[in-house]
């Protein structure tokens, strides 16, 4: 479980996040959506430890983040980042295994359990046929599956994604997601697409200008209501086979 | 029987096996390079002395084994002059190669070597005023090399504070304020030559700036700089995988347990004390820093672990090379070893720019 309480940032003088409070409940997908600018990332990285917030708290599993040494923080959230380190000219094998990193002294290499793993993390995503190429070389939607492969591989107990479906098809994006939410982790992701955020995350925050427009579960939080004002477009939800779709529609045609 | 079977396909998967059987090949055949390019290049020079005398001389020396079938001019030039030569290259190669592999992870940038920090420069600064001015008269022999010593330890730190904001250093600001110090550095040395009016003492700062080994002897400055090289080689090869983690962005260290500015902060100072030690040994040597750990790529791959005792070997080879060019192409007179490493590394860069652009990688 990971918890915040009033944490806050500010670029210069400009305040994105004010004293926000999460909440990502253990075996659940937690999903942070909002329009850009929102601090959505900004949030994500507060959650993790990139960055420091000079309020507040954040507790992993009841421990103070601020007091777990970084390989400790490690070993508890394994994170996926927009950064993707395309100029590295190692493979994407060594890519997955540098997941295994926190696990290992610092004079122990990786051994053949850790080959196993990270071969099973890369089968996971679909990547296996990719293993002995260039990371560098990959398009970025294979690129996006192998950190997630390395994510997977790091054996957290916390999973945290940066939009893990940006660069990806349909289908990947799908099929992400549907990994996220099987591994039954306690997860947080960062999406923009809220039909993706319907359907894989079980809660949902929804930040709107400096602090959190709603939280709650899926089903309370994507109403129509409360996403208009936020995202400022037209929004009707239908409920198709068990499934919560969203349309979309420009608000000046609706008052047309 | 499966398992063994899945556990053999999830091997070759990998290919982990194949790179560390690759690595433990080069490894080898380089190891068997370095002795075989350090015993000829005792042996080289204007009396040639056969390989096989020169092996005898060294085990004789250090171990006190075998008859004495040569003469003790032989003895003393194989012994006094050029063995320390060669191990002062050695060190040199090795420890401008390391320093560049860690400079370009730390940096993230594959142009990167020891020039970018400006440590050369405040060496070269540091040189040219023991050498015209007489300062750090006071350290005896050790004069020069103590002067550059500190020249190069000033630089490195004032690179470090301008690149330091808000208790962070950045790899673009890092990169940037190595450069900005290293070019007034080298105007500093240019006006203290000028200022000096010495024609005499002009001559020894150049000869300074484009680097010698011929300072090499057996003295303090030699296991100094074996002890700073050896542990720096051992540093880098111990952390590889955190480097391997750095080079790929800060974000991705810190989120695999890392913490990228203490662990920054902590390579520059090791690397600084590496190329000040190297630097106060035998002048200013460009290019290695910058083209072997390519070449040390190319042969195992990017993981550090591999990279860094690879590079280091490399380097202490080709730098041996170089200086037996140096030593043997305009004999009596010697070239400046600065000058061979140059017109051997830019060729050599522009090939490999050419490549970079043909991947696009």
């Amino acid at each position: 479980m990971i918890k915040a309480h009033g944490v806050s940032w500010r670029y210069g003088a400009n305040p994105v996040i004010d004293g926000v409070s999460v909440t990502a409940q253990p075996g659940r997908v937690l999903g942070l959506i909002g329009p850009n600018g929102s601090g959505k990332t900004t949030l994500l990285r507060l959650l993790y430890g990139a960055l420091r917030s000079p309020t507040g708290s954040v507790t992993v599993d009841g421990s103070a983040l601020t007091a777990l040494s970084p390989r400790e923080a490690a070993l508890r959230m394994a994170v996926v980042v927009q950064e993707t380190g395309g100029e590295t000219a190692l493979t994407v094998a060594e890519m997955v295994l540098l997941g295994r990193g926190p696990h290992l002294s610092t004079f122990q290499r990786t051994g053949r359990a850790d080959h196993e793993i990270a071969a099973r993390c890369l089968a996971r995503v679909g990547a296996t046929h990719l293993g002995p190429r260039a990371f560098g070389g990959l398009s970025g939607g294979e690129r996006q599956r192998v950190l997630i492969a390395r994510a997977l591989a790091q054996q957290a107990t916390h999973l945290l994604l940066d939009e893990p479906t940006n660069h990806l098809d349909i289908r990947y994006q799908h099929e992400v997601l549907a990994l996220v939410r099987g591994l039954g982790t306690c997860s947080v992701v960062v999406l923009h697409d809220l039909n993706l955020a319907a359907r894989y995350c079980d809660d949902l925050v929804l930040l709107g200008t400096g602090g959190v427009a709603a939280a709650g579960p899926v089903d309370e939080v994507l109403d129509p209501a409360i996403l208009e004002p936020v995202y400022g477009i037209g929004i009707k939800r239908l409920d198709l086979d068990g499934h919560l779709h969203l349309l979309f529609q420009p608000l000046e045609e609706t008052v047309a | 029987m499966s398992t063994v079977l899945s556990e053999v396909r999830e091997h070759d998967v990998l290919g982990v096996g194949a790179q560390r059987r690759r690595t433990a090949f080069w490894l080898s055949v380089l190891t068997l390079g370095l002795v075989v390019t350090g015993v000829v290049a005792v042996g080289t020079g204007a009396i040639a002395i056969a390989p096989a005398t020169v092996a005898r001389i060294i085990v004789h020396q250090l171990f006190g084994l075998g008859e004495t079938t040569w003469t003790p001019p032989q003895e003393a030039i194989v012994w006094q002059v050029r063995l320390p030569r060669v191990l002062l290259g050695v060190l040199v190669g090795a420890g401008l190669a390391v320093s560049g592999v860690a400079l370009q992870a730390m940096v993230r940038n594959v142009l990167a070597d020891p020039y970018l920090l400006g440590i050369n420069s405040g060496a070269s600064s540091g040189a040219a005023a023991a050498i015209l001015f007489g300062a750090g008269a006071g350290f005896g022999q050790y004069a020069l090399s103590t002067s550059a010593f500190l020249g190069a330890l000033a630089a490195s730190l004032l690179v470090f504070l301008i690149a330091r904001s808000g208790g962070r250093v950045t790899s673009i600001r890092l990169l940037l304020s190595g450069v900005a110090v290293g070019y007034a550095l080298y105007a500093t040395t240019s006006f203290l030559i000028f200022a000096s009016g010495s024609a005499e003492g002009a001559r020894s700062v150049m000869f300074w700036l484009l680097g010698s080994l011929g300072l090499a002897r057996w003295d303090a400055l030699l296991t100094v700089a074996t002890l700073v090289i050896g542990g720096t080689t051992l540093y880098l090869t111990v952390v590889g995988r955190k480097l391997d983690a750095l080079a790929i962005g800060d974000e991705t260290a810190h989120t695999l347990g890392l913490s990228p500015d203490r662990f920054r902060m902590r390579l520059l100072v090791i690397v600084s004390l590496c190329v000040g030690v190297l630097v106060s040994a035998s002048g200013s040597i460009g290019f290695v820093g910058l083209v072997v750990p390519h070449l040390a790529r190319r042969l195992v791959g990017a993981t550090h672990v591999r990279v860094v005792p690879v590079a280091a070997l490399l380097g202490a080879i080709l730098l041996i090379w170089a200086d037996v060019i140096a030593r043997v192409l305009l004999a009596p007179q010697e070239i400046p070893i600065g000058i061979i490493t140059a017109l051997l590394g830019a060729p050599f860069l522009l090939i490999l720019i050419r490549r970079l652009h043909a991947t696009g990688s």
